[in-house]
């Protein structure tokens, strides 16, 4: 809602030219894939989230596809030019951001130091949560062998987990699940694009 | 043991600080440091998150394969650092422990002969499911480890900084009359205020010597207990009651009570 309030008024900056605005777009044709590429842009950078094609649509007031379309354009640009940012997909929408190699400089500007990391054990408890969603707490017991009181509300705190509801079995335990800010923080587009749990096969039996 | 260094009194680990030359279990090298507060000691043991964790780091320090772990040598590193542990005073959780009696019962199950009439199907490694679940657990670990330098990556990476806008700082959603508007209530509440203030005017000494100067002289004798009812404020009566003393100080006025517990009246002192 609020995203969309915000892009509603950036919207009004970009077409500031026409006058009457809402009466000239309303005509999906009257948009040129051109233009609803620069606006796209534009409503992904003011974003304080990542951005959905939906919600842009919905702002310009054009077909879905056509957003998707200009969007994958707009993406091929960014990765073909060596400007210091990157237009990527993350958590079900579009953001712009920095390119990690630059790191350095954004934060000797910014005065910022690396953020705080999670300890082995919030790391753990979160993979277990990742890849056996929805969980409850003996479950994770279980496969971890170790309980972990402490690195369930550490990701509590910092929402990277949701509950999920009750399992419907003894004691109605409460089944953990990841957040939208999971997503976020480890910059996926979605749960899909974690690497399967199989995949570490290899690592876990090379002991020899 | 969800914290691998653990802080213990300095009275039992008197005898454990010997412990780290006597105990070595498989390689693993626990410390102890006296920490700020001088009445208490660190322990650091490793990295162990649970037994799970301790189980595979022991199969890696004697480089054994995990599809065959060699129960017995195994189970014996593992009571030995349980046995560490005591020794340092810590308290085992209870989750080594119910490892240590897994393993233990593995042991003994591995010394059983097998049945001589199952076929090669039926016979079961009674270690599979210890197996199963340390390579689950190892599993994990490395996605643990995914998850890591993935956080490590993003970290790295900036967006821009919050936009203002109405919704997020209403403060300032304010223009020019919206100013106006608070910059006369200001001034309203201003002009309130000084009018209350000459209500609560209060009457000064010099106001209350002058008062009782020409009450006396009005009057020629003036019943104290008449003046000082004319206070209207406990400051005021003590202001009242100063003057008097005040123009008796000064023999302006005289005080005369005609009898004991009678009403005192004041009169004025006739200029010498």
């Amino acid at each position: 809602m609020s995203n969309k309030a915000k892009a509603a008024k950036a919207d009004d900056d970009q077409v500031e030219v026409a006058e009457s605005a809402d009466s000239e777009i309303i005509g999906e044709r009257s948009i040129s894939d051109a233009e609803l590429k620069s606006i796209a842009e534009a409503l992904i950078f003011v974003a304080d989230e990542p951005i959905n094609p939906k919600m842009i649509a919905d702002v310009v007031k054009v077909d879905r596809n056509a957003v998707e379309r200009v969007l994958s354009e707009l993406v091929s640009e960014y990765e073909d030019g060596k400007g210091g940012l990157q237009l990527r997909e993350i958590a079900g929408g579009y953001q712009i951001a920095t390119r990690p190699e630059f790191h350095e400089h954004v934060r000797a500007y910014l005065k910022s130091k690396p953020s705080a990391k999670l300890s082995l054990a919030s790391l753990e408890t979160l993979a277990v949560i990742a890849y056996r969603q929805p969980v409850t707490v003996p479950e994770i017991l279980e496969i971890r062998g170790v309980q972990s009181p402490s690195a369930i509300k550490t990701l509590l705190d910092k929402r990277l987990i949701v509950a999920k509801g009750r399992k419907e079995t003894v004691g109605r335990p409460m089944m953990y699940g990841t957040s939208k800010e999971f997503l976020i923080q480890f910059g996926l587009k979605d749960l899909t694009e974690l690497p399967s749990i199989e995949d570490f096969q290899d690592l876990a039996g090379g002991t020899e | 043991m969800e914290d691998s260094t653990q802080t213990i009194d300095s009275e039992p680990a008197t005898d454990a600080t010997e412990a780290p030359s006597t105990i070595s279990v498989a390689g693993a090298q626990p410390s102890i440091a006296p920490a700020d507060d001088s009445d208490q000691l660190t322990v650091t043991l490793g990295e162990f998150e649970g037994p799970l964790d301790l189980l595979l780091y022991l199969i890696r320090q004697e480089q054994v394969n995990i599809y065959d772990i060699p129960i017995a040598r195994i189970t014996d590193e593992y009571l030995r650092y349980l046995q560490l542990m005591k020794e340092l005073d810590l308290t085992v959780a209870g989750d080594f422990l119910v490892m240590a009696a897994q393993l233990i019962e593995l042991k003994s199950r591995m010394l059983l002969p097998r049945d001589p009439l199952a076929t090669e199907e039926e016979i079961e490694d009674p270690r599979t499911e210890l197996i199963n679940r340390l390579l689950e657990h190892e599993k994990f670990k490395a996605a643990a480890q995914m998850l890591w330098s993935r956080a490590t990556v993003e970290h790295a990476v900036f967006t821009r900084a919050e936009i203002e806008t109405d919704k997020n700082n209403p403060e300032v959603a304010v223009g020019l009359f919206d100013l106006l508007r608070v910059f006369q209530e200001i001034l309203a509440r201003h002009k309130e205020e000084v009018m209350l203030e000459i209500e609560r005017e209060e009457v000064t000494m010099a106001e209350m010597l002058d008062r009782l100067r020409n009450m006396v002289r009005s009057a020629g004798e003036v019943n104290l207990l008449r003046f000082f009812e004319q206070a209207r404020s406990r400051r005021e009566l003590v202001v009242a009651f100063l003057s008097v003393l005040e123009l008796v100080r000064l023999s302006e006025i005289s005080l005369r009570q005609r009898e004991t517990f009678g009403e005192i009246t004041a009169q004025a002192v006739p200029a010498v």
